[in-house]
């Protein structure tokens, strides 16, 4: 049984009389602690399917399993709360909320999480997931105060606080310079491991 | 950690996150609330001061008149029965909860003499102190007002109005004066204050108080009907203030008995008997419950059958309770719009803000929902900062709205009445604005699309 499944997947966006297929019959299967990487032109359709792989948008057809579970059926209600118990995302550009600390951050989702935390226990998770990214020492900074490197990484700590069985990032580099870079696709392999 | 704390508590961090925006939100609401509760409660305290000052001039008074009395077909007119008994007023003080003051009244009408000076007042009335404040007249220009004590001795003493005062003393001060009423000598003990015509241009200011045992027993002598005392001062034939003490050129049948022999055998009394009775109802609402107080009580203590006539009339001031009532009806309806027009212009400037604030953090939002949030949960987060801003500026407000009236009332002297229906609805209200104003933007940040939202910049 594979973590996602994807089977004909066809997406279509309509910009008035105008029908733009981006997605074609997309058909994928990935496996448990596989790292994918996927690749193509600018505008070939990678953002496109990943939204419909995080569950941010849904597919014009074609089915999509996610742990079992059939997503593509799902109303928007029920894709936010597979985003939310299932999904990691980190974003291009962090996407973190300003003038808020780094803490605060990476706690968020967890305020719209099903399972009641305590204060006392989402903030202990936060801070361990913080200092797993190694950045232990700046956790009351608001984004403004770090650097980009630090900043996706604050967004990764953040992807990965409600545990999620999968971790998507779109383009999670593209904002770094190249060393920065090479220390981000780093620790996404060494979170992969563990 | 429940779900309304945790709203609460990402809400309370948002506006921590902008607390000028929230502090210019609130100020709309702050000013709304407190133009309500200053508008409510100087315009409460303004109204209660007409009202008060209206009043005064006899609306809640209730007159209580004798029947008539007829002979052969012929009726006397309104008062001409002697029906009514101090006891009758004691009574309607004692059982009546509607009735704030009641004064018996003895009436006389002859003339004063001072000195070299005379004078016939419109009114000399045999009362007892709490006329004055029944016609709510209990500031004295000087003097004092004479007591219970006079009351029960039939003490010689009265006090003047202003109009008697200047006509029988030209600028002289009147207290301790000696005057005489009808051959008997009064010491004036007080000054009334000026109170002006009365709606029918009477002077009220032409008037001689004294204890009603007084006028009674010893002006108006015997217990001649008011009917036949002006019959009386009108059948006679010169004006001499003397004429009790030469005969009168009406012949008199029976040797006139000396004072020793009057004395000795005083005429069997049935009772005693006073003019009317004036009354003053709690305020100008209660006036029916009153009436109907009194009707109940006088008809029972006159042994009066079911069915049977009353031996007495009341008389409301109609004209001027419907002016009180219209004026505080006018005044209520005057601050109800005031304060709705200032609620909703705080309520706009809410939706305004919230607006805003909402296009401005798109972006916020978006990342919100890529996280999991669902879109009732956005729409919960934005409700519950709008129904925050609206109760912090509702309590700022009622503060700012209170120190105005406390302001206005230290400085400027303006009657104040604090209102805490209007506090308990300045706070209702600007809860309730939050949720009605907030609602839009909130519904409207709920149905972003989360990529397009991501998307926006």
């Amino acid at each position: 049984m594979h973590l996602i499944e994807l089977q004909d997947i066809f997406k279509t966006y309509h910009l008035g009389e105008l029908d733009v297929p981006v997605l074609k019959g997309i058909t994928l299967n990935v496996a448990q602690g596989e790292l994918v990487a996927l690749m193509g032109a600018s505008g070939s359709g990678k953002s496109t399917l990943m939204n419909i792989l995080g569950c941010l948008d849904h597919a014009s057809s074609g089915k999509y399993w996610l742990d079992g579970e059939e997503v593509s059926r799902l109303s928007p209600d029920g894709r936010a709360l597979v985003r939310n118990r299932k999904i990691g995302f980190v974003f291009q550009g962090f996407n973190l909320l300003p003038r808020t600390s780094a803490l605060d951050n990476v706690v968020m989702p967890l305020n719209y999480a099903h399972e009641n935390l305590t204060e006392r226990a989402s903030r202990q998770r936060a801070t361990e997931l913080l200092e797993r990214v190694g950045l232990g020492d700046r956790m009351h900074h608001e984004p403004s105060q770090l650097s980009g490197g630090q900043q996706q990484r604050v967004a990764i700590a953040r992807a990965l606080v409600n545990r999620p069985r999968l971790l998507f990032a779109d383009e999670p580099t593209g904002n770094l310079d190249s060393k920065t870079s090479k220390e981000i696709l780093e620790m996404f392999q060494r979170l992969n491991r563990e | 950690m429940s779900k309304v704390y945790r709203t609460l508590r990402m809400a309370l961090h948002a506006l921590r996150r902008n607390v000028m925006r929230a502090i210019l939100t609130t100020l709309g609401i702050i000013i709304g609330i407190a133009a309500v509760i200053a508008m409510m409660e100087i315009g409460s305290g303004s109204s209660a001061a007409i009202q008060g000052t209206i009043a005064s001039m006899g609306a809640n008074n209730l007159l209580i008149m004798p029947g008539t009395a007829a002979s052969g077909g012929i009726s006397f007119g309104a008062g001409s029965s002697m029906t009514l008994t101090p006891q009758d007023c004691e009574a309607l003080l004692r059982e009546c909860p509607a009735l704030r003051a009641a004064a018996p009244i003895v009436r006389a009408r002859t003339q004063v003499v001072y000195g070299n000076r005379n004078w016939v007042p419109m009114y000399i009335y045999g009362t007892t102190p709490e006329l004055l404040a029944v016609r709510d007249w209990t500031e004295l220009a000087a003097g004092e007002v004479f007591t219970e004590r006079d009351v029960r001795n039939g003490s010689k003493v009265c006090l003047l109005g202003q109009t008697v005062a200047r006509n029988l003393f030209a600028g002289e001060s009147p207290l301790g004066k000696e005057l005489r009423i009808k051959n008997v000598a009064f010491t004036v003990i007080g000054l009334l204050s000026g109170k002006g015509a009365n709606m029918m241009g009477m002077d009220q200011d032409d008037i001689v108080l004294a204890p009603w045992t007084t006028i009674k027993y010893r002006v108006s002598g015997s217990s001649a009907t008011t009917a036949n005392q002006s019959a009386n001062s009108a059948g006679a034939s010169q004006v001499n203030s003397l004429n009790q003490l030469y005969p009168s050129s009406a012949t008199s049948l029976y040797p006139i008995p000396s004072a020793t022999q009057a004395a000795d055998t005083p005429l069997p009394v049935r009772f005693t008997n006073v003019d009317q009775i004036y009354a003053a109802a709690q305020s100008s609402e209660e006036i029916p419950v009153a009436m109907a107080q009194l009707t109940a009580l006088l008809r029972e203590r006159h042994h009066l059958r079911e069915g049977e006539p009353e031996d007495f009339s009341i008389r409301d001031m109609t004209e001027m309770t419907k002016a009180v009532t219209s004026i505080a009806d006018l005044m209520t309806k005057l601050l109800l719009v005031v304060a709705l027009i200032s609620l909703v212009v705080g309520g706009v400037g809410i939706m305004n803000i919230m607006l805003v604030s909402v296009t401005e953090r798109t972006h916020e939002i978006g990342l919100r929902m890529a996280v999991g949030a669902r879109s009732r949960d956005i729409l919960r987060q934005f409700l519950f900062e709008a129904v925050i801003l609206c109760l912090a500026g509702g309590i700022l407000g009622i503060l700012l709205g209170e120190l105005c009236s406390f302001l206005v009332t230290k400085f400027l002297h303006w009657p104040t009445l604090t209102s805490v229906t209007a506090i308990i609805s300045a706070v209702v209200v600007s809860a309730s604005v939050g949720i009605v104003f907030g609602f839009y933007p909130a519904w409207k940040a709920s149905r972003l699309d989360p990529i397009e939202a991501l998307r926006y910049e």
